[in-house]
Order: structure tokens, then C-alpha cells, then sequence
């Protein structure tokens, strides 16, 4: 083996222009699949982990057909629910909201908004939006007070220590009204979450939209987002038709079918300059077939199995694409990393896009190793592919007629 | 001689190459017996048959008909596979030229069938510088064949060949491509291993310097055995 090794790792060197040839082609479908993959990677996973991470979380649980019907008239004791999940191991805690809608007012202004009662231990155990606190303070368990988004108070003119006024409809139609001093600010990243969001305690909102117990969300932490579809399939099966769960892709079906359409779109660009890469080394290795047929033929009449030989030229080709492929990944990684550390900020018309789903509008490069990984595959699997037909030659190869010439 | 083991036995071996437009006879009735330690030259004008004959003997290629034992095995009943590994343990070859692996040193290449048979690495040094001393070169392990000579390339792969003992040597016009002090001092080798170790050597030639050196010549022509001279 370690002979076989030797033979290939020298006579990869054999024909140096060649070499760097090959491997120079490798290296240039392997950066630009990197640079590819890992910008479009880094942008949808921005844009599926801030909508997560800020609000949706990676599954909710609601009443059956608030989904379709948000309305507080949906709204559901969490208490059995709780019971009935509670064994879940893959359930790091429910965290239950009221999120409805109101006019907000400072006396002088007046706007629309999203309030939503939390739980602010919950909560900021989920969302981090106690770090999001740019004045005055987070809400304490039981609070009276509100916290509002920056964009929101901006418009309202109203800043910590002040009185905002909620009017709405509550729950079967109840008229809801309150007085809610401002205890902190809070910023967004996406300016269409800071221009709605008001945060108000549980208790305060169940009091304020007058549901009593009742609550409309149960959003489901996890330790372990990767199985969620899972977990949400097991909550589904515990909690029967009274309930609905819905995953993080079943919430924003629009965006995870973009997100596929367009990585499939590259993919297929990315095959194409895959498959062009692919005849040019299925090239070079026609030639040294050719030029190298005595040698060939010398070592099998000495006594070299055609497997050995085999391994050999797969072990020649795997080598030279290896190179070629960590050229690639190397020169690609200062770049990605550099667009990894100072994503692209967007403007015009594409940020306005981004706004509107609740994201910054930024595009981080990716630097997960997947997307080296799957070059390295790619590159592995096209050789591979590629060594079967010198294989097939091999093995026919006869001595005899190899070394006349 | 007439004790001394048969080592190659070729029995009414004939041989016609189908795939050109006229079918070509090369071999048409061979029959003959090569036995430990003989040194044999197979003699005869270009064309008539003693590549198509070493080739057979040394199970590159096959008979249209007849049989071949080579230290008794019938090669007829070995598959491909098996046909590969009976060569690298049990028959030298030397080509005409173009022997060696050029990315190997001349060490490796000596060792290179030892390698492919597992022999332990001491026992395969020593075995290795020996040889390379044999055919003179031991100061030239460390070469690769693109720094040595024709001749010292031919040296080499007589070296190799001999390297896993094998039954015999075969070698195809070894000096076509020599000049006559590189032929003679090649000659000088293989006559001094026949007779220091008993290496059985088969080499066609028609170069009547190397002729004169064979102690049994055998001549072909036409692809049959003309005569068998015994000196
Ligand atoms: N592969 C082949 N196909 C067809 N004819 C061949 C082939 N090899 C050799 N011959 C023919 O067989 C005859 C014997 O050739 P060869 O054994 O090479 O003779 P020599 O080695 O004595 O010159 C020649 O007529 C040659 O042209
Ligand atoms: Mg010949």
C-alpha cells in the first residue's frame, strides 16, 4: 500500500505543468462553489435564524386554527397542554405569549401595534430581548409596564418614565384599555419589528385583553433545532385536534420555498462548471493513459494485479484533485471569512424586501463546514467517477500489446 | 544434464495472430525443453518468431495451441489474475529496453516486485544491494533510470529481475539497444550469475557477439525450430 502510495504521489509530479493545470482548473470550481454556497448559505440562514431567533421561535403551539385565524377568540389554556408535554426531553421549556393587536398612544400620537404579553423570564431565555434594552430597564416578572421598540416610541414621542395608552378589542369582542408606563426601549435589527412591537407582561395582557388564563401562543424551545420536525410531530401526536403545531418552516412556507428554489437554481450552476472541470481532467487523464501505456504493460508483466494498478491511477487522480480542491478552499476562505466577519449591507429596494420579513438587511457569508465539506465530496465523487473508465482500460490491457508500441 | 530439472517445457506450441487482415503463423509446431541453469540464447533472423516464443514461454500471451509448463504448472489452467501473480513469483523479465519505473530509484525498482510479494524490508535492503552490487551498481541505488545509462539500465533490470529467485530469466533482445562494451559487460553479468548461482537464463539476440557467448543456441525460423546446439 505504502508502495502503491509512493508510485502515485511521485507520479503526480511527473508532468508538473499538467499537474498544476488539472489542479488549477479544480481549484477554480472549488473557490467559486465555496464563495457561492457559502454567500447563499450565510443570507438564508440570516434571514430564517433572525425571523426564529427575534420572534417566531422553531415551533409554536396554538389553538387549532389560530394560525389561519389569529385572533384572541383562538386563545387556549395553557395549563393541560403543559401537563400533557411536560416528559418531552427535546422541549427545553414552553414559553407562553398573548400577541395581539392595538392602538398605541402617547396623548399627543397615536399608532398601531403589535402587543404582546410575555413572560419575561420565559422570554428572554428565548429571545434574548432583555439584551436588546437600549434605555431604562427590562420588564420584571409581574410588571405593569411596557417596553417598547425604539421605532415605535420614536413616532410617539415618548421615551422611559412616560404613560403609552392601549386601546383594543379584546377577548370575545370586550373593549380592552390601559394605562402602561414605558420601563425601557428596545431595538431591532429589522426596522419593521421596531416600529410595531410592544412588549407588556403576561399577567398585565391576560388583565388587558381580559382572556383570564388564557394565552395564544405556546412558543417550544429547544436544545435541539434539528430535529424539530420531529418533536413537532410528537407534540402533534400527544396534544391530538383540539391543538395545531407548527414548525418554524411551516410558519414561513413563502421563505423556505425561496430559500429552496434558489439553492436549487445554484446547484445547478455550480454542476455545470463541475461537469466543464470534469472533461478537461477526463482529458489529461486520457493523455497519461496513453503516454504512460508501456509503463503499464512492464508493470503488469512483472507482476502488478490490475487492482493494484487501479489503485494506483484512482490514487494519482484523488491526489491531484485533493490538491487542487484544498488550493481552492484555501484561496476561498479569507475571502468568505472577511464576508463572514463584515457582511454585505443592503440598500434600495432589496433591504426594503428584507424589512418586510423582520430581517436586517445583511449578507453574512457562511463559513459552516459543510460547505467545504461538500466540495471536497463533490470532487471526490466526479474523480472517482471519472477513474472507472481508465480503470476499464486497465484492466484489458495486455502486456504484450502495450509494450510494442 | 540430464538430471538437472526441467524447468520449461514447451510442447508443440503454435501461434497465429487473428487480428490482422491475413492471419500470421508466428509459431508453427515448437517444441523444447529448458532445464535449471542453462544458458540459452533463441536465435534467428527478425520476424521469426522469438519475441511470439518468449512471450508464450513467459505467460504474456497465450498459444493458439499446445502446451506450456513452466516449473511444471500448466500456464493454460491459470486465470489472468493468477497468470499475473505465477509471473511475479516465479519468472525474471528483462526487456528490450524501457525496464524500469522511471519515478522509482534504481533501489526501488530492484525491490519493487519484493514489495508486491510482502518480503520483510531487511531481508529485502540486503537482497537489494546485493544484486545492485552483482550487476555493478552499487553505488548507484540512489539514481533514478532518466541519470543512468542504457546500459546501466539494462544492468538494473537484470537486477530486478532476478530479485524474487525466480525459476528463470527471460530476456528479449536485452542488448538491441546497446553498444558493444555496454553489450559485453552485460553479457560478462549474466554469464557470472548463470554460473555463481545457477540463474537459468533465456535471452534471444541475433547479435553474433552474443551468440558466441550462449551455451545452448536454438534456432528459429519461420516460426519453427531449425536447430539446437548444445556447446
Ligand atoms: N501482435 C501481432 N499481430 C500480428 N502479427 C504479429 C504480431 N506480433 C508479431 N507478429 C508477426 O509474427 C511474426 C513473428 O514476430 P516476432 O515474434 O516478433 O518475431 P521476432 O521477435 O523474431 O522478430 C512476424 O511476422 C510478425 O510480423
Ligand atoms: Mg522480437
Amino acid at each position: 500500500m505504502k508502495q502503491i502510495f509512493t508510485l502515485a504521489s511521485r507520479n503526480i509530479w511527473r508532468n508538473k505543468r499538467r499537474t498544476f493545470i488539472t489542479a488549477g482548473s479544480i481549484l477554480f470550481a472549488v473557490f467559486f462553489a465555496v464563495a457561492i454556497s457559502s454567500i447563499q448559505k450565510g443570507t438564508w440562514d440570516h434571514m430564517v435564524d433572525s425571523i426564529v431567533h427575534y420572534h417566531f421561535g422553531y415551533a409554536q403551539i396554538h389553538k387549532s386554527g389560530y394560525w389561519d385565524d389569529k385572533s384572541l377568540d383562538n386563545a387556549f389554556d395553557p395549563e393541560p397542554v403543559t401537563k400533557i408535554l411536560s416528559d418531552e426531553k427535546d422541549i427545553r421549556q414552553l414559553v407562553p405569549r398573548i400577541e395581539s393587536f392595538a392602538l398605541a398612544s402617547s396623548g399627543q400620537y397615536t399608532k398601531g401595534g403589535m402587543v404582546i404579553g410575555i413572560d419575561p423570564q420565559r422570554e428572554s431565555r428565548l429571545t434574548k430581548v432583555d439584551g436588546r434594552v437600549i434605555e431604562g430597564q427590562y420588564l420584571l416578572s409581574e410588571d405593569e409596564g411596557a417596553l417598547v421598540a425604539e421605532g415605535m416610541a420614536d413616532y410617539l414621542k415618548i421615551s422611559v418614565g412616560d404613560t403609552l395608552i392601549l386601546i383594543s378589542q379584546g377577548y370575545h369582542g370586550i373593549n380592552a384599555a390601559g394605562k402602561f408606563p414605558v420601563r425601557g426601549l428596545v431595538r431591532f435589527g429589522s426596522p419593521e419589528l421596531s416600529k410595531q412591537l410592544i412588549y407588556i407582561g403576561l399577567e398585565k395582557a391576560k388583565w388587558f385583553y381580559g382572556t383570564e388564563n388564557l394565552i395564544t401562543t405556546l412558543v417550544v424551545d429547544t436544545d435541539k433545532p434539528e430535529k424539530i420536525e420531529h418533536t413537532v410531530k410528537l407534540i402533534r401526536k400527544n396534544l391530538g385536534d383540539d391543538y395545531e403545531a407548527l414548525d418554524y418552516k411551516e410558519m414561513m412556507p413563502d421563505l423556505i420555498q425561496a430559500k429552496e428554489v434558489d439553492t436549487a437554481g445554484s446547484q445547478i450552476i455550480l454542476m455545470v462548471l463541475y461537469l466543464i472541470i470534469g472533461f478537461g481532467i477526463f482529458g489529461t487523464i486520457l493523455m497519461m493513459l496513453k503516454e504512460r501505456e508501456y509503463e503499464f504493460g512492464i508493470l503488469k508483466a512483472i507482476g502488478m494485479r490490475t487492482s493494484k494498478l487501479n489503485l494506483m491511477l484512482w490514487l494519482e487522480t484523488i491526489l491531484l484533485g485533493l490538491i487542487g480542491c484544498l488550493a481552492g478552499i484555501i484561496v476561498a476562505f479569507p475571502l468568505v471569512y472577511y464576508f463572514y466577519k463584515n457582511p454585505i449591507q443592503l440598500s434600495g429596494e432589496m433591504a426594503n424586501a428584507y424589512e418586510k420579513f423582520g430581517v436586517e438587511p445583511l449578507l453574512p457569508a457562511s463559513i459552516h463546514p459543510s460547505i467545504f465539506i461538500t466540495q471536497a465530496l463533490v470532487v471526490f465523487f466526479l474523480i472517482t467517477v471519472l477513474a472507472i473508465y481508465p480503470m476499464i482500460k486497465l484492466h484489458r490491457l495486455k502486456p504484450v500489446e502495450a509494450m510494442r508500441g | 544434464m540430464t538430471d538437472k530439472k526441467v524447468v520449461v517445457s514447451v510442447k508443440d506450441v503454435h501461434k497465429t495472430y487473428t487480428e490482422t487482415k491475413v492471419p500470421v503463423k508466428a509459431l508453427r509446431g515448437v517444441t523444447l525443453e529448458i532445464k535449471q541453469g542453462e544458458f540459452t540464447a533463441i536465435v534467428g533472423p527478425s520476424g521469426s518468431g522469438k519475441t511470439t516464443l518468449l512471450n508464450i514461454i513467459g505467460g504474456l500471451d497465450r498459444p493458439t495451441s499446445g502446451e506450456i509448463l513452466v516449473d511444471g504448472t500448466d500456464l493454460s489452467q491459470l486465470s489472468d489474475n493468477k497468470l499475473i501473480d505465477f509471473r511475479k513469483t516465479h519468472i525474471g523479465f528483462v526487456f528490450q529496453s524501457y525496464n524500469l519505473i522511471p519515478v522509482l530509484t534504481a533501489k526501488e525498482n530492484v525491490e519493487f516486485v519484493m514489495l508486491l510479494q510482502n518480503v520483510a524490508q531487511q531481508k529485502r535492503d540486503q537482497r537489494t544491494k546485493e544484486l545492485m552490487e552483482a550487476v555493478g551498481l552499487g553505488d548507484r541505488m540512489h539514481n533514478r533510470p532518466s541519470e543512468l545509462s542504457g546500459g546501466q539500465q539494462q544492468r538494473v533490470a537484470v537486477a530486478r529481475a532476478l530479485a524474487p529467485k525466480p525459476a528463470f530469466v527471460l530476456a528479449d533482445e536485452p542488448t538491441a539497444n546497446l553498444d558493444s562494451a555496454s553489450t559485453a559487460n552485460l553479457l560478462d553479468i549474466m554469464s557470472r550469475l548463470n554460473q555463481q548461482e545457477g540463474m537459468t537464463f533465456v535471452f534471444s539476440t541475433h547479435d553474433q557477439r552474443v551468440i558466441d557467448r550462449a551455451r545452448r543456441v536454438i534456432t528459429i525460423e519461420d516460426g519453427k525450430v531449425l536447430s539446437d546446439i548444445r556447446k
